[in-house]
């Protein structure tokens, strides 16, 4: 028989016993329904957790630190590379021959100082840090009161929260609920704070004659590394002051007050790394503690990755972590997946015992049917013609189930969290190609729950299928 | 309209239908050799069928006749293809249908068999044309030329304005005179009727027995009949063959009726 004409039989014999054929159905919708809701909400969660760990910066940033940094990151390389003290310097070269590699968006000096601002003729220490122009699309500033730096080079301060309640005297007491950022930040948007460093300077010319050193001792080259270490002060304007902390992962090392990049570079202040490179580097070049490269998408950290390390340097990143977290939400899936099939699987039997009742009630129609010509073969495909029917019927209407029962969630979660004074989150999803799963799946296993019924409709003998009243 | 109103066209396009499957008559159609059907109920071993041969000349109406349970509609069965020797052969069209495949079985019923059931045996959620139909969607056939030979068949069976009601809106003889449309629709070389007439009233049952009477004389159709009415096979079949126990007890010819199809033969 062929599948048009097959269909239609099958749906005039769903017709036919509408009431139990539409409780069958509606049995697979709610076991889909409950399929699409569990791996909805696991999709959900993960976009979710990706979104917000994809704004942090975490996962498609690169930390680039020289192998001459004892301190940092990437022991192992150590061990296998080599020696630390012929390994290369991280300088302004390097960081634009590590741009130029593919899938690097930017490679940015992470230039950070721990230095003294005044606020008010009172002093304050803390690490100052510079950010790039791209890091306002940070999580970190999603909040934040005021605004993000207006340029590169503007001379401008944005202030970590605990940085800003320090400055107004406010020091928050254990057990007391977070004060409100746009408390603090009310008192300090738009006033000035003076940031004394220490700039590094290149000496005009060698600080002595060469009949002021001994014979034989190495000042030959003196002109090109000398460099003098001036006190400046620098007038900034707070123009923002942040919830969160955009620099997490750093842990005590992160700063707590933010400058625009280009302005830090062109402030040339004395980095640790300066002492360490005095004898190697070139007098007007700076040399990095660590460069931070951003790459275009977070499945090509780890090439990038390697690159850098063919070219001599030390990583890091989180890509580890993130496969953690990949492997979890893959764990996730199945336990959802599993408990959200399991409904289908009871609406399964419900197939099997609609078309079991079937065989039996139109057991003579199948006699009749063999009578005048039907093989086993067509008899079996009309009663999977009618679970399949059944199945993608119980596929469509569940997955509008499910995804409306998403909607709702949705809605009422978001209700919520405005309620709670938090942002609204979009945390049920439902992609298409989990529409289209879903659909498949049902109509998979009522095919398959079809699978007996079918067999042994086709096998019915026609005599005793005709005798039978 | 009764069948004996049919027009000329009508039969014109049955005849041509018909020709397809035809068979020389006097050539065997159906050739039955020690058939045997045995059943096992518990200890006991019953012989529905036991050691039947018989041979029906193509083109022969033939009566199968005997008591309940003399084996009569167990025979029709096998050479219908609906049940299986438990020894013995039955050929048709130079095959034994006992060394059929199941699916082979199906294709016989569907091209080579036209079979008609005392309690007509219309499926109750389809309406009649959809009923007529359904061996050709078996058969694959496109649905227009199955929509056009399935009015036609009802038209000439004097059904044509009932090809929308379902069979439970019909009387016993519509009934019949659609499953008659139905049996006939795939062209069978074979018409087989397990008593056509048994849930009629002596009038309708007249009328379907003229019908049969006349696919037999003038499209050339095989018909064997099981009744248990002799008048009935008298009055219409040429050959009357009577079994009781399973066995094959009598073969008669039907002189008058053999006469009476050569005398309208002649006509």
């Amino acid at each position: 028989m062929k599948l048009p004409d097959l269909t239609e039989l099958a749906l005039r014999n769903l017709r036919e016993s509408l009431l139990r054929n539409s409780l069958t159905t509606i049995g697979i919708s709610v076991g889909v329904a409950s399929l699409v809701a569990m791996l909805s909400l696991g999709i959900g969660l993960q976009q979710m957790a990706s979104r917000r760990l994809m704004k942090s910066g975490l996962f498609d940033t690169v930390v680039v630190t020289s192998r001459r940094d004892l301190r940092n990151f990437g022991r192992e390389e150590e061990r296998n590379g080599p020696a630390p003290g012929e390994s290369r310097i991280l300088d302004e070269a390097t960081r634009l021959e590590i741009e130029h590699l593919p899938n690097v968006l930017e490679a940015y000096p992470d230039i950070r100082f721990i230095t003294e601002l005044r606020y008010a003729d009172k002093p304050h220490l803390t690490m100052v840090s510079a950010l790039p122009a791209s890091a306002k699309s940070n999580d970190a500033f999603d909040t934040v009161q005021g605004q993000f730096f207006s340029s590169d080079t503007a001379p401008e301060v944005i202030l970590q929260k605990t940085f800003a309640e320090e400055l107004l005297g406010r020091t928050p007491k254990p057990g007391v609920d977070e004060t409100n950022v746009a408390e603090v930040a009310g008192p300090l948007l738009g006033k000035e704070l003076t940031m004394r460093y220490a700039q590094r300077e290149t000496a005009p010319s060698a600080t002595g004659t060469p009949q002021d050193h001994p014979a034989g001792s190495s000042t030959d080259n003196l002109d090109e590394t000398a460099y003098s270490v001036v006190s400046r002060e620098l007038k900034l304007k707070i123009v923002g002051v942040a919830d969160l902390d955009p620099e997490s992962m750093r842990g005590p090392t992160r700063a707590r007050v933010f400058l625009p990049l280009k302005l830090a570079e062109s402030l040339h202040v004395m980095q640790p790394t300066d002492l360490r490179e005095i004898s190697r580097a070139a007098s007007d070049q700076p040399v990095y503690s660590s460069v931070s490269v951003r790459v275009n998408d977070p499945s090509q950290v780890r090439k990038v990755e390697d690159a850098i390390k063919n070219m001599g340097f030390n990583t890091f990143s989180i890509l580890d972590a993130s496969r953690s977290i990949q492997q979890f939400f893959k764990v996730l899936y199945a336990f959802l997946g599993i408990f959200g099939s399991l409904a289908l699987v009871v609406a399964s039997i419900g197939i099997v015992n609609t078309l079991v009742m079937a065989i039996l009630e139109r057991r003579r129609e199948i006699g009749i049917m063999k009578a005048i010509g039907a093989s086993d073969s067509d008899v079996k495909k009309l009663f999977f013609a009618e679970a399949g029917a059944m199945g993608i019927l119980g596929g469509v209407i569940g997955v509008a189930l499910g995804w409306s029962i998403g909607q709702l969630i949705n809605f009422g979660t978001n209700v919520y969290l405005k309620s709670q004074s938090f942002p609204p989150e979009h945390f049920w999803a439902v992609p298409w190609w989990l529409v289209a799963f879903a659909i498949f799946f049902s109509f998979g296993v009522s095919l398959i729950s079809g699978l007996y019924p079918a067999g042994r409709a086709a096998r019915l003998d026609p005599v005793q299928a005709l005798r039978y009243e | 309209m009764s069948s004996m109103e049919r027009t000329p066209q009508d039969i014109a396009v049955t005849n041509t239908a018909a020709a397809n499957n035809a068979v020389k008559p006097g050539t065997p159609a159906i050739y039955a050799r020690q058939l045997c059907r045995h059943y096992r109920m518990g200890e006991t071993v019953i012989r529905a069928v036991d050691g039947v041969t018989l041979r029906v000349n193509a083109g022969e109406f033939v009566a199968l006749l005997g008591s309940s349970g003399s084996g009569k509609s167990s025979v029709l069965n096998l050479i219908a293809g609906l049940d299986r020797p438990t020894s013995g052969s039955v050929v048709v069209n130079e095959r034994d249908i006992a060394q059929m495949s199941r699916e082979e079985l199906a294709k016989y019923r569907l091209h080579t068999v036209g079979m008609v059931f005392q309690s007509f045996n219309l499926i109750a959620s389809m309406t009649l044309a959809e009923n007529v139909e359904l061996p050709m969607r078996f058969a694959e056939i496109e649905r227009a030329k199955r929509d056009t030979l399935a009015r036609e068949a009802l038209t000439r069976v004097g059904l044509q304005g009932r090809m929308n009601h379902r069979p439970s809106e019909l009387s016993g003889g519509e009934q019949q005179r659609a499953a008659l449309a139905r049996a006939l629709i795939n062209r069978p070389q074979l018409l087989l009727a397990d008593e056509p007439t048994g849930n009629l009233d002596s009038r309708t049952g007249t009328e379907i027995m003229n019908m049969v009477r006349e696919f037999n004389q003038q499209l050339g159709m095989t018909v064997v009949m099981v009744t248990h009415e002799r008048a009935l096979a008298e009055r219409y079949a040429q050959r009357l063959i009577f079994l009781a126990d399973g066995k094959l007890v009598g073969d008669e010819s039907n002189s008058a009726v053999v006469q009476a199809g050569a005398d309208r033969a002649r006509q």
